[in-house]
């Protein structure tokens, strides 16, 4: 069979061809893989929360709060067993991190201590700011307990408590500031109307 | 024995990040780990076996003119297929390699040997061609991942080899261009030595 001639019709046809054939299989895997992926984004963030507030026995992820902050959103998580609440899992957000974004879960008790923070994303490099995930360092391990009204959420470069990590102040910045806003959030929630803004 | 050699060049001979230079931009950017390698290297493979094979297919119903986007529009589509699939069965990689993966579509590699051997020989000599030069890719991602690893963070696939911080400079990216420059004069004394 000879080549095709590069004439207009041919050109266009072709091309029509191709991306409609690109389209239906593209929108096949999506149909395929939409509920693994949003199994995997929901396992994921129950899998921080009972990082966080350890011991519930109820599904937080469906029972949700949002409070719009800073230009995004802040999500609150109600952890219960039984009747009795356990703590609130609040999913923040620092745009301050070395490389963008971090989200953050942590973890408050009924008094606004902080049971425990557990990374949900970040993009910062690799062996350093990186150690602000558990498994890496202990850096999270100094906010278990501390109730930020006690426990200025500020490095010690900038008079605060935390010891940052070394050579990574930028992303402990973040990191506070991420904390600092949940706490924020969740006494701004907490303290206003008990009706759930879902 | 042609085939062999066809697909044994993606190594050294024709490896695509030490003799080619193509596609260093992926090289240099998620290198910090030899497993974050590995799934990038793997991840082009896939890309490059695949558009290979679909491109020697129909390579004679595609007019010349517009081959380049059709070519593209391919290319893009086992992008959007692996990143998708990754998605949802391994977030864990996802989330390492994030950005660079719908960077593969712009990966000179993909596209160059779609250009200049998919549109030109037979469908399998193509995928022949198309696992050997990814394979190949794959172990210099790997091996230059290894590397930053361990002289980086002192650890190989995850596993801590020495406590403390290591050479931290490996990690971040004038260590990434540091760590290449030796692995090719690596590479250049091999290939010297087998010709």
């Amino acid at each position: 069979m000879a080549k095709k001639e590069s004439t207009f019709l041919n050109m266009v046809v072709t091309l029509v061809v191709v991306t409609l054939v690109s389209a239906g299989l593209l929108g096949s895997i999506f149909a395929l893989t939409k509920e693994p992926i949003r199994l995997a984004e929901l396992k994921k963030k129950n899998d921080a929360i009972q990082v966080v507030v350890p011991g519930f026995d109820n599904e937080p992820s469906e029972e949700v709060r949002k409070l719009f902050m800073d230009g995004d959103t802040l999500y609150f998580y109600t952890a219960r067993k039984g009747d009795q609440v356990l703590g609130t899992a609040v999913e923040t957000f620092t745009n301050l991190g070395f490389s963008g974004e971090i989200k953050l879960m942590v973890g408050f008790a009924q008094d606004g201590s902080i049971i425990d923070i557990a990374v949900v994303r970040h993009a910062d490099t690799p062996g350093l700011g990186d150690k602000m995930q558990k498994e890496k360092s202990d850096f999270s391990v100094q906010f278990m307990g501390k109730h930020p009204d006690q426990f200025k959420l500020a490095v010690k470069k900038d008079r605060g408590d935390v010891d940052a990590i070394t050579a990574s102040t930028i992303t402990s910045r973040a990191y506070c500031d991420a904390v600092q806003r949940a706490y924020d959030g969740y006494m701004q929630i907490s303290s206003s109307s008990l009706t759930p803004n879902l | 024995m042609q085939q062999w050699k066809n697909f044994s060049k993606g190594f050294i001979k024709e490896n695509a990040v030490f003799t080619l230079f193509l596609g260093l931009c992926p090289t240099l950017g998620v290198t910090t780990s030899a497993i974050n390698g590995l799934g990038m290297g793997l991840a082009t493979t896939f890309v490059l076996v695949m558009s290979n094979l679909v491109v020697s297919i129909i390579k004679k119903l595609i007019p010349d003119k517009v081959r380049i986007p059709a070519f593209i529009v391919i290319i893009a589509t086992f992008v959007t297929v692996v990143e998708l699939v990754m998605k949802g069965y391994v977030p864990a990689l996802f989330d390492a390699l994030g950005l660079f993966i719908p960077l593969i579509v712009v990966n000179c590699l993909v596209l160059g040997r779609a250009e200049a051997f998919a549109s030109k020989n037979t469908i399998w000599t193509s995928v022949v061609d198309g696992t050997g030069m990814g394979l190949g890719f794959t172990m210099a991602l790997t091996v230059l991942g290894a590397v930053r690893e361990v002289l980086g963070s002192g650890a190989i696939f995850g596993l801590k080899m020495i406590g403390g911080d290591a050479l931290l400079l490996f990690i971040l990216p004038p260590g990434a261009f540091i760590a290449l420059g030796y692995l090719i004069v690596l590479a250049n004394m091999i290939k010297e030595k087998t010709t």
